[in-house]
Parts: structure tokens; C-alpha cells; sequence
């Protein structure tokens, strides 16, 4: 990658931050909570992308960043007032500006009828509307991003030969406090051709009453040039300001310039010559009068800067001792060194774990000092652990931005009203789970608008307020990330939910539900309460689908419902996904993981519950279901007759497609945490088996993937399903 | 070795943009993130010239200029600012603030070499 695709990659990243704080911004601003921070942090956000943008050409983003910057500028500066109706512009502005920045990342395009639409409101709301609006383009037009042209170059000058120019140029102290020079500006003069220069020393007053930062010079220049006037006034761009100057053209080739010095050295060395005296001129740098500006440039400085000090003023006395806190520090580091990092310390866990059995067998008694010592490197280690996963974190908050526009969509969509509360945003976990965690969400957030809050008209005849309250929260418990999407919606209408799920085959039309049961059944695969599909809830897709997804990151979904108050979905998660918890059991004299977070419960099959089916498959009856038994020390080849059911014990799980099934092995040796490491990268893929460990006595246990060793022994009896449709 | 420009910038693109600029045209690069983080570079580094955006958190361009100039140890350090071609009434300011002179965002790596040159020896 070329340096300007990096940093053109930095743009499209910061970009990501902005918009994130442009629209936390905007919310609080919709809320009225902004303070003027809040609004020149919504207003810098958007400066911000459009400077980038221009840096990249990207004209159409940076034309609507400038119409909104324009807007949002009145209302930093109180000539706009942020009105619901403002706000419900700027916010879909915010909304526009981040699919152009989406479009200028994939390289696509944004339908330009909507972004006219946009800068049409956006200019409407400017202080004089359309009068304001030509005005804009005005502006607009001046905003070019074609490079200007480099003044020095002779590539490009016009072939008209010397024209001559007589300059005069006085400097004003200020210049110099400045941090200009009259030097730097005659070498500039020198680079657009030939220069006579003749120095004015007769206002130098004595050495002793110099001012080493006074100006008492006034040069004339006489420059003969192919270059125009605009050239030379380009030169004195930084100093016209603070100097007296004057540019006359004079004809071509005349020369009235009085004899002096005839180069810049040559004039300091005259000016040098001329202010020493007997005594040695004192070196600028220790001189300690310093340059004040005249009252009337003092007055208008203090004029212009009244506001923003006083301003900063209050935010400094606000924050305190903490002014100078702000954020923290951070370093950016490559992801690649962050997992090779994980990766040794999981093999100092298992090394650890290696070396503290090892000693154990060597006949060292706890308490001795060799397992004090022990003791001491399993604790270091597991702190080293925390601390190295701890670099992975990543706060949920990055998920959680992107919640409020698309409760905004969707609630325009339903036509429903929300308001959203985000708690817990600090929340961290690992980045891989928040990876994988932007789709769950969205569909838990668009089901509890979609389906769990009702319209505005509805709620108001329960005597609710009209608009419904959407909770999302994060917090950790018990060593995993819980997240919440709460509703005050309805509820479950669990006798709706029972019916559906009679008519869609899933339960018997006589069977006998608890509340929990019921409201589970929205889990079940091919659920949709809804009687039409909407586009909103997902194409047809259920909370099975949204439930599957998170199992597959370990963790867990359940919901608790109130009927009239709301329902609450609760998303359990695994802070990292390079350790697992789980259970290990033996097979065939095989170490094997079962995911705990598969498992139900483990039991002890009885001759009774077992029955044979065709083909050598079993099924077991758990609590008068039929389940698939399935011998895991066949299925995954380890050995070639059936096992004793009777000898083995049971463990039922439940696949990611909610279906559940009993797992036979042999002996269960207990539950572990164990660091997953892969196959594929190690070995290769094998089919039933998610990933490897390494055990404490060094040997490696396979992980079983619970969902392929059901599919697979599904297929291989394929005669089950009728049977099983028939016993249930 | 070569000279040292100080950019203040809260942009990090920007802030990467011009080092790319700087780095390549053989100028050694130090970052600031704002004004206050700028003030406290400066505690450490003699930059030949400072290069400052405007509108930063915590404390801005116009602010940061004037801390700079009111400060003895720092005089006649050039300050450049970055400003785009409509603000007149923002370079108005930056120049009365005490800026050396200006930088027309977006800019041409040339023409921000070529200013860099036009304010140091």
C-alpha cells in the first residue's frame, strides 16, 4: 500500500470516529443537553471530514459537508435555533453524510435526488433561506479543489519577457513579532528574477536607543520579472499586513532606480555596517522588550477573541486540574503482534498448567516451596492473561453508535415513536466478539421496535405515553458480557405465540406450556409472529436466526416478558473467544471438549428410556421426548461397534438451530477452561471437530463442534426424522 | 539534521498528510493533537516552524498562536495556518492572533513546502 492509500485508509477511519460523534452529538443536541462544546464538537466532526474529503477529491462529499458545516455554523453561532424540526434535519444530514462516506470507501454512489433534497433543507434553514442560499454557491464556487498553481514555477510563465516593478515595503514591527522576515521575503523576491535593492536606514536611531524589535528600515525594490503582479503580491502575502506596501509596474526595460546595493547580502551588509557602531550589537534573541501591538490592533484582538476565551475559560475552571488530563493516552498497534501475543500467553497457560502437574506427580506436597512457587506463576500467569485479553477490549460503545439511526429508520418506518436509553456503553470486550455483534443487535432492536413496542394511537389507549422507550444496556456478570434489549411495549401475547406455533407444526395443539415455554417458542426455527413478512424485522428470518448467531459466538439468549409492560432479550457472551468453557469428557480413550455452552444437562441413560431405531441409531427419551442418542465415539471414528449405552453417560445439547440431541460418551472428568487453539492452522480441517486444546498433563483434547456431529449423524440415518415426527 | 516542523492538528488524516508531505520534502515531523498537547510539545522541542489547524478541541488554533506568542521563549518561531480558501475572516483573525502566514486547505504538498520555505531561513 502506497503512503497516500494509508493515509487515505486513516481518513476513511477517522471518518468512522466523526460520524460516531456527530451523531452522539446531534442526539444530545435533539435532547437539548448540548452545551457549546457539544456543538463545536458536532461542528468540528463535519470541518473535519470535509478537509479530508477535499485532501482526496472526493467532490460530492465534500459539496454536502459544506452545506451542512454552513448550517450547523448557525447554529454554533445562535443564528439558527436547534429545534426539534432543525434537529430532525441535521440528523438525517448526519445520516446522508455517512452512506457518502460509505459510497466514497466502496467506491459507489448515493442517489443524488436525496442529497439535493438535503442541501435544499439544509439551506432553507439557513438564517434568509434562498437568499442565503445563493449566497451558498457563492461560497461553494470558491471552494475550488483544483491544486493551485505553484507561483515559482517558470514552467508556467507567461512568455511576455521583463516587466519591471518598483516595490516599496516598510515592515511594521508586528511583522517580525511574527515571526517574519524581511530577509525571507527579498530571497522570495530573488527566486522571480532580477532584483535591484536599496535600503533606507536614515530612521535607524543609535544603538542606545534601539529597539532591537523596532522597524526602521524601508526598502525599495525595483524587480525586473516575467512574472505578473500577482506573483509578487503572493510574495507579500505574509506581510502586506504588517508593513507599508506599495507595487508600482513601471515600463519594460527602464531602469530609474537609484545605485545602491544590488543584492540582498550586499544591503545587509551596508544595513550592518551602518548600525555598528562602537559598541557591539546586542543579539536579538536576549532582548527583552517585547513588542506590544498598537491599542487599535489590541482592542480589535480582544474584541474578536472575548467569546472563545471566555468560553474556554469556563471550560478550564469547569474541568479543573483535569484540563490538561483529556484523553488517553493510546498507542495504535498492529492486531497481528496483539493475537501472536494472546497466542504465547495461552501456551504459558498451558505450560503453566503442564509444569504444576508435572510437580504434583514428582511427589511435591501443597505447601512446599516448590508449589508456593508454583502457586505464585499460575496467579502471575492468569494476571498476564487478563492483562494481554484486557488489549483486545474494545468498549461496546463502537456497536452501540450505530444503534440510533437505525432506531430512527426503523421507528420511521413502523411509524412508531422511541426513544432510546444506551447504558453501559464503557462495557468492554474482546474485539472479536464485538466484530460479530453489530447483526444480533440490529435484529434485536428492530424486533423490540417492530414488534414489541405498539403505535403511538395504541399505547395512548392503554394509557401509556405515546412514545415507547427502547432500553439497550451492557454490563459484565459473572465473567461475560450480559447485553439487554429492553422494550415497554405489549409484551408477548403468548396465546398469539401458542397458536402460531400449533399451526406451524411446532408443538402439539394439546400441549402444556409454562409462560417461559411459550415466550421460548419465538426461538424456535421458521417462528414470525408477524402475519405478513415485514421488510423491517428481517426477510422472513426469526429471533432463531438472531439466537444461532449468538450461539456461535458461545453465548446465550433468553427473553423474560411482562404481558403490557415489555419484553426484555437478554444476550449472554464469552468476553473473548480464545478461551472456551467447557466440559471434558472421554471417548474411546480420547480426551474430548464439549462447549459448555452447549450442553443442558448430563445424565445417566436407563434401559428403559433407550430404544433402538433402524440402522443402528438410538433415540433416548428425556422427560417424555424423544432425542437423538448419538455415539460419539462412532461418529467421529474412534471405534467401530456401538457402545453400551447403559455404561456411558449422556449429555444433552442443543444445537445452534435449537434442535436438541444427547451426545453419548464414556466417562465425563469434569469442567475446564480450556485456550482454544486451531486446527485448520495447526493441522487441518476435520469434520465434528471445532478446534483443539492443550490439557494441563500436556495432552491435546479435541473441541467437539456439537452442530456438525448432529447434522452428520443425521444424515447417516436419515430414516430418523419420520420416526422421531412419529414418537413426538 | 534537518529541520523540525511541528504539526497541530486534531485531524489524524491531516495530522498524516502532512508528515507525508513534511517527511518527504526531508523535514523531521512532531505531532500535536490541539493546542494544549501543541503548548506542551513545545516544552520539549524547538521546532523551526509550526503548522496549525484552527478548529481543535480543547483549545483552538487562534488560541494556541496567542499562548505561543506570549510566551518569550518562543519568539519568532514561524506559525503557519491551515485554513481553507473561504475563511478570509479566519486568516484575518489567525494573522492578528500573531500567525507568520497561511495554508490553503486542501493543500498541494508543494505550495505547503513552498510556504514552509517563505517564513524560515
Amino acid at each position: 500500500m502506497d503512503a497516500m492509500a494509508a493515509v487515505k485508509q486513516t481518513f476513511f477511519q477517522e471518518c468512522e470516529e466523526q460520524l460516531a460523534e456527530l451523531e452522539t452529538g446531534l442526539l444530545a443536541m435533539e435532547r437539548g443537553e448540548a452545551e457549546s462544546d457539544t456543538v463545536n464538537a458536532v461542528f468540528r466532526a463535519v470541518h473535519s471530514i470535509k478537509g479530508g474529503a477535499g485532501a482526496f477529491s472526493l467532490e460530492g462529499l465534500v459539496q454536502f459537508a459544506h452545506v451542512f458545516e454552513t448550517t450547523l455554523d448557525h447554529v454554533r453561532n445562535g443564528a439558527l435555533e436547534p429545534t426539534a424540526d432543525v434537529m430532525a434535519v441535521m440528523l438525517r444530514a448526519a445520516d446522508l453524510l455517512a452512506d457518502l462516506v460509505a459510497a466514497a470507501r466502496d467506491g459507489h454512489t448515493v442517489d443524488s435526488g436525496r442529497s439535493e433534497v438535503l442541501v435544499g433543507e439544509l439551506t432553507a434553514l439557513s438564517p434568509g433561506g434562498a437568499e442565503a442560499e445563493a449566497e451558498e454557491e457563492d461560497d461553494m464556487s470558491d471552494f475550488s479543489f483544483t491544486p493551485v498553481t505553484v507561483a515559482f514555477d517558470f514552467s508556467d510563465a507567461p512568455v511576455d519577457i521583463g516587466r519591471s516593478y518598483t516595490i516599496t515595503f516598510k515592515p511594521r514591527p508586528e511583522l517580525y513579532a511574527k515571526g517574519n522576515e524581511t530577509v525571507l521575503v527579498l530571497r522570495e523576491l530573488e527566486r522571480l528574477g532580477e532584483l535591484e535593492i536599496n535600503c533606507d536606514a536614515s530612521g535607524l536611531p543609535s544603538l542606545a536607543a534601539l529597539d532591537p524589535e523596532g522597524a526602521y528600515l524601508e526598502w525599495t525594490i525595483k524587480l525586473t520579472t516575467e512574472k505578473g503582479e500577482d506573483a509578487i503580491r503572493e510574495v507579500f502575502e505574509f506581510v502586506e499586513w504588517d508593513s507599508s506596501l506599495t507595487i508600482q509596474a513601471a515600463d519594460a526595460g527602464s531602469s530609474d532606480a537609484e545605485p545602491g546595493a544590488d543584492s540582498t547580502e550586499d544591503a545587509f551588509a551596508a544595513l550592518l555596517r551602518s548600525i555598528q557602531g562602537d559598541e557591539a550589537a546586542q543579539p536579538a534573541t536576549t532582548a527583552e522588550i517585547i513588542p506590544l501591538p498598537s491599542a487599535e490592533e489590541r482592542e480589535a484582538v480582544a474584541e474578536v477573541e472575548a467569546q472563545p476565551t471566555k468560553a474556554a475559560a469556563a471550560r478550564n475552571s469547569e474541568s479543573g486540574a483535569n484540563a490538561n488530563a483529556g484523553a488517553p493516552q493510546t498507542i495504535r498497534a498492529d492486531l497481528e503482534r496483539v493475537d501472536r501475543l494472546i497466542d504465547l500467553v495461552g501456551e504459558l497457560v498451558i505450560n503453566q498448567a503442564m509444569l504444576s502437574q508435572r510437580v504434583m506427580e514428582a511427589g511435591h506436597v501443597p505447601g512446599s516451596a516448590v508449589a508456593l512457587g508454583l502457586d505464585e506463576l499460575e496467579h502471575l500467569t492468569r494476571e498476564i492473561q487478563d492483562c494481554v485479553m484486557a488489549i483486545r477490549a474494545q468498549a461496546v460503545k463502537s456497536v452501540f453508535q450505530r444503534i440510533p439511526r437505525l432506531v430512527r429508520e426503523v421507528a420511521s418506518m413502523t411509524g412508531k415513536q422511541v426513544r432510546l436509553i444506551t447504558d453501559g456503553e464503557g462495557t468492554e470486550v474482546d474485539k472479536t466478539v464485538i466484530d460479530r455483534l453489530n447483526d444480533p443487535l440490529t435484529h434485536m432492536i428492530r424486533n423490540a421496535i417492530d414488534h414489541g413496542l405498539e403505535k403511538p394511537e395504541v399505547r395512548i389507549a392503554a394509557g401509556k405515553p405515546a412514545e415507547g422507550v427502547v432500553r439497550l444496556s451492557a454490563m459484565h456478570r459473572s465473567g461475560r458480557i450480559v447485553i439487554e434489549v429492553a422494550d415497554d411495549g405489549a409484551g408477548i401475547n403468548r396465546s398469539r405465540v401458542k397458536a402460531i406455533a400449533v399451526e406451524k407444526g411446532l408443538i402439539a395443539a394439546d400441549a402444556v406450556l409454562s409462560d417461559e415455554e411459550i415466550d421460548n417458542l419465538i426461538f424456535l426455527p421458521g417462528f414470525s409472529t408477524a402475519s405478513e413478512v415485514s421488510n423491517i424485522s428481517g426477510r422472513g428470518v426469526g429471533m432463531d436466526v438472531v439466537k444461532r448467531s449468538i450461539q456461535g459466538l458461545g453465548g446465550r439468549l433468553s427473553i423474560t416478558s411482562r404481558p403490557g409492560k415489555g419484553s426484555t432479550f437478554t444476550m449472554s457472551l464469552p468476553l473473548t473467544l480464545a478461551v472456551l468453557d467447557g466440559m471434558v469428557v472421554t471417548v474411546a480413550d480420547q480426551t474430548l471438549v464439549v462447549p459448555l455452552t452447549a450442553i443442558i444437562e448430563t445424565l445417566q441413560p436407563k434401559a428403559a428410556d433407550v430404544h433402538g431405531l433402524g440402522g443402528g441409531s438410538r433415540v433416548i427419551a428425556i422427560r417424555d421426548a424423544f432425542t437423538p442418542l448419538i455415539d460419539v465415539g462412532r461418529e467421529l471414528g474412534f471405534r467401530n461397534t456401538a457402545t453400551d449405552p447403559l455404561a456411558g453417560v449422556a449429555i444433552l445439547v442443543e444445537t445452534e438451530g435449537g434442535r436438541r440431541s444427547a451426545l453419548l460418551v464414556d466417562t465425563i472428568q469434569g469442567q475446564r477452561q480450556v485456550v482454544i487453539k486451531s486446527l485448520e492452522s495447526n493441522y487441518r480441517h476435520v469434520p465434528g471437530i471445532a478446534a483443539a486444546t492443550i490439557l494441563g498433563d500436556g495432552r491435546v483434547a479435541l473441541i467437539i463442534d456439537v452442530d456438525t456431529v448432529i447434522a452428520n449423524s443425521q444424515s447417516d440415518a436419515t430414516i430418523l426424522e419420520p420416526v422421531l415426527a412419529a414418537a413426538g | 539534521m534537518s529541520a523540525t516542523i511541528l504539526t497541530v492538528d486534531d485531524s489524524r488524516t491531516m495530522r498524516e498528510m502532512l508528515k507525508l508531505a513534511l517527511t518527504q520534502a526531508g523535514y523531521r515531523v512532531i505531532q500535536a493533537e490541539d493546542g494544549v498537547h501543541g503548548l506542551e510539545v513545545l516544552k520539549t522541542e524547538t521546532p523551526r516552524v509550526i503548522v496549525t489547524d484552527i478548529n481543535m478541541p480543547r483549545m483552538d488554533g487562534f488560541g494556541f498562536i496567542e499562548h505561543v506568542r506570549a510566551d518569550d521563549s518562543y519568539r519568532g518561531i514561524p506559525i503557519l495556518v491551515l485554513t481553507t480558501e473561504s475563511d478570509a475572516e479566519k486568516k484575518d483573525r489567525a494573522r492578528r492572533a500573531g500567525a507568520t502566514g497561511w495554508i490553503i486547505k486542501p493543500f498541494d504538498p508543494a505550495k505547503l513546502i513552498d510556504a514552509i520555505r517563505r517564513v524560515s531561513a
